[in-house]
């Protein structure tokens, strides 16, 4: 297994403020990784300390092989980035902006021309390759900042918040155009975002951050039995409070809540659904539909919020 | 090194060129500089505008005056448009970046100057030499001295503006410091020749008329790109990609 990234115990201040906070993870080469977190957890400042832009206080980081402060320059060399901000310069046409990179990257001339027409083609702007930036839409300077963060053939990627601002129907475009451009690139893709369907259509991986600390990291499936589990839906009537705790009761039921004539059964384990339906028939609750399912991400992330918001306050 | 340079100076000109929105603007601008010191003047000024060394004065004070115009807007100006952390993400050093941006108010203001000197040259024989049947032109020790001080000047005005937008947090506070900064330098000289004892003016007409001005030229450039060396190495010191990027 070849890993892109590994960090062991990076950390960043500022003032009093752990931005990052003893992070160690790894992530493989060839996939898409998830950095998820809320607005200030620390992904942006991550991002700049494994592109060596900032400084650790405190651990590791290694970058394609390359220590991110020792050789930050080897690790700038090699990866592309679309941060925060998409970069562009508003004054610049579509095609100068890709030119001045492609110089800046050192491209040969002829590939530098083949290079520009090749990515502004993808991306469906080389019609409009003469036009200054500044009058374009976000979508549209979003795809020109991909494909600028693209020119050089990065090993590795990092996107911060790519489709933050987007409608739907172009983030939706801009998504395809990643999985693509991940597939066909054959880069590693570190996407930081707080959109979770966005995530978990995306990524292989996901790492969760909070107060700049890692709360979980791994595949998703694995994080969702981690967090979540299995459960059970079962929409129908008569789910009382003496019912739920008999429910309660049944070895692997972690959790039996009731809302709507909805009862939501979380699992140890995937489990028979048998015994549960038995129980409430027997009880006279009446059933109309029962489906199993998975935590989605967003519920899995939430209960990681949750789990490390109650070890604070008993903290 | 110098490829890197060499890409940042032509990114910045261009940007330099659509300043004003789009590229029509910039060469308007171009044309008022170039209509003003290269026609105008040397049109109302006659043979003198090349025969004395009056018109050195401009030529010294006009790459001041578009340097300043454009160095400010250098790092505050990426700063503010969100541009400056991709630039420094990528694979270019420090000293490329910096150096880019200093050669480019360099290259658009030295060039300019030199491009308007010789429209000044041509204006001034197409009106009067044809006339008079008179090739006007500089002497070479006013070429030299031309080509020498608007570079150094150029040079000075780019480190003090570079610093300024390197700890500017907008492109118009980098401005107003930049324009104040340089109102201090030239009104006390302004004033201190206004309000000179007369004494003191006559002695110094009678060491101009006998002083040794290959002398002093070669000491004032030897100060001056001294002065530009400290201010580039400071510019140096303060550019720095963890400090930029909290900035």
């Amino acid at each position: 297994m070849t890993f892109a990234i590994r960090t062991q115990a990076l950390s960043r201040s500022f003032g009093p403020v752990r931005a990052v906070d003893g992070l160690t993870m790894d992530v493989l080469a060839g996939t898409v990784f998830g950095f998820l977190g809320p607005n200030g957890s620390g992904k942006t400042t991550t991002i700049r300390l494994l592109l060596g832009l900032l400084d650790a206080d405190g651990g590791r980081a290694e970058v394609l092989g390359f220590d991110t402060q020792s050789q930050a320059d080897e690790v700038r060399l090699r990866c592309g980035a679309l941060l925060e901000h998409n970069g562009l310069y508003e004054r610049l046409t579509a095609e100068d902006n890709l030119v001045f990179y492609a110089r800046v990257w050192r491209l040969p001339k002829n590939e530098r021309d083949e290079r520009v027409k090749s990515l502004l083609t993808d991306m469906g702007l080389w019609e409009r390759r003469g036009e200054q930036v500044g009058k374009w839409s976000r979508g549209m300077k979003q795809k020109l900042a991909i494909a600028r963060t693209l020119l050089h053939r990065p090993k590795l990627v990092f996107l911060d918040e790519p489709t933050a601002g987007l409608d739907p129907i172009a983030a939706a475009a801009l998504h395809e155009d990643l999985i693509n451009m991940a597939q066909r690139e054959g880069v590693t893709i570190f996407l930081t975002t707080h959109n979770l369907a966005e995530a978990e259509k995306l990524c292989r991986e996901v790492g969760v951050v909070r107060k700049g600390k890692l709360l979980a990291v791994g595949a998703l499936d694995r994080l969702r039995a981690q967090a979540g589990g299995p459960r059970v839906e079962i929409t129908g009537r008569g789910f009382t409070p003496e019912l739920l705790d008999k429910v309660r009761s049944l070895p692997d039921v972690t959790e039996a809540s009731s809302e709507n004539g909805k009862l939501t059964i979380r699992l140890g384990q995937a489990i028979e659904t048998g015994p549960i339906v038995n129980l409430l028939v027997t009880h006279g609750a009446e059933i109309e539909e029962v489906r199993k399912g998975k935590a989605n991400l967003e519920e899995t992330f939430l209960t990681l919020m949750n789990e490390e918001t109650s070890e604070e306050a008993q903290a | 090194m110098i490829a890197d340079i060499v890409t940042i100076v032509g990114k910045e000109l261009k940007e330099i060129l659509n300043a004003r929105g789009n590229r029509r603007g910039g060469i308007v601008s171009i044309l008022i500089f170039a209509g003003m010191f290269g026609i105008y003047l040397p049109l109302m000024t006659g043979p003198d505008w090349v025969q004395t060394p009056a018109s050195l004065f401009y030529w010294i004070w006009l790459p001041f005056l578009m340097v300043s115009g454009v160095i400010a807007d250098s790092i505050a100006g990426e700063r503010e448009r969100h541009t400056l952390e991709t630039l420094l993400a990528s694979r270019l050093s420090d000293t490329a970046i910096l150096l880019g941006k200093v050669g480019a108010a360099i290259v658009y203001a030295w060039g300019l100057t030199i491009g308007i000197i010789l429209i000044s040259v041509v204006s001034v024989n197409l009106a009067f030499g044809l006339r008079d049947g008179t090739f006007y032109v500089y002497s070479p020790m006013a070429i030299l001295a031309t080509l020498v001080f608007s570079l150094l000047i150029a040079l000075f005005s780019a480190g003090l503006g570079i610093l300024v937008s390197l700890r500017a947090e907008t492109v118009r506070q980098a401005q107003q410091v930049v324009s104040v900064g340089f109102m201090v330098i030239f009104i006390p000289v302004l004033l201190l020749a206004q309000f000179l004892p007369q004494e003191t003016v006559a002695k110094l007409i009678v060491w101009a008329e006998t002083a040794n001005w290959t002398l002093v030229g070669i000491i004032a450039a030897v100060i001056f790109a001294a002065l530009d060396a400290v201010l580039l190495s400071l510019s140096k010191a303060r550019f720095q990609r963890s400090k930029l990027i909290l900035d």
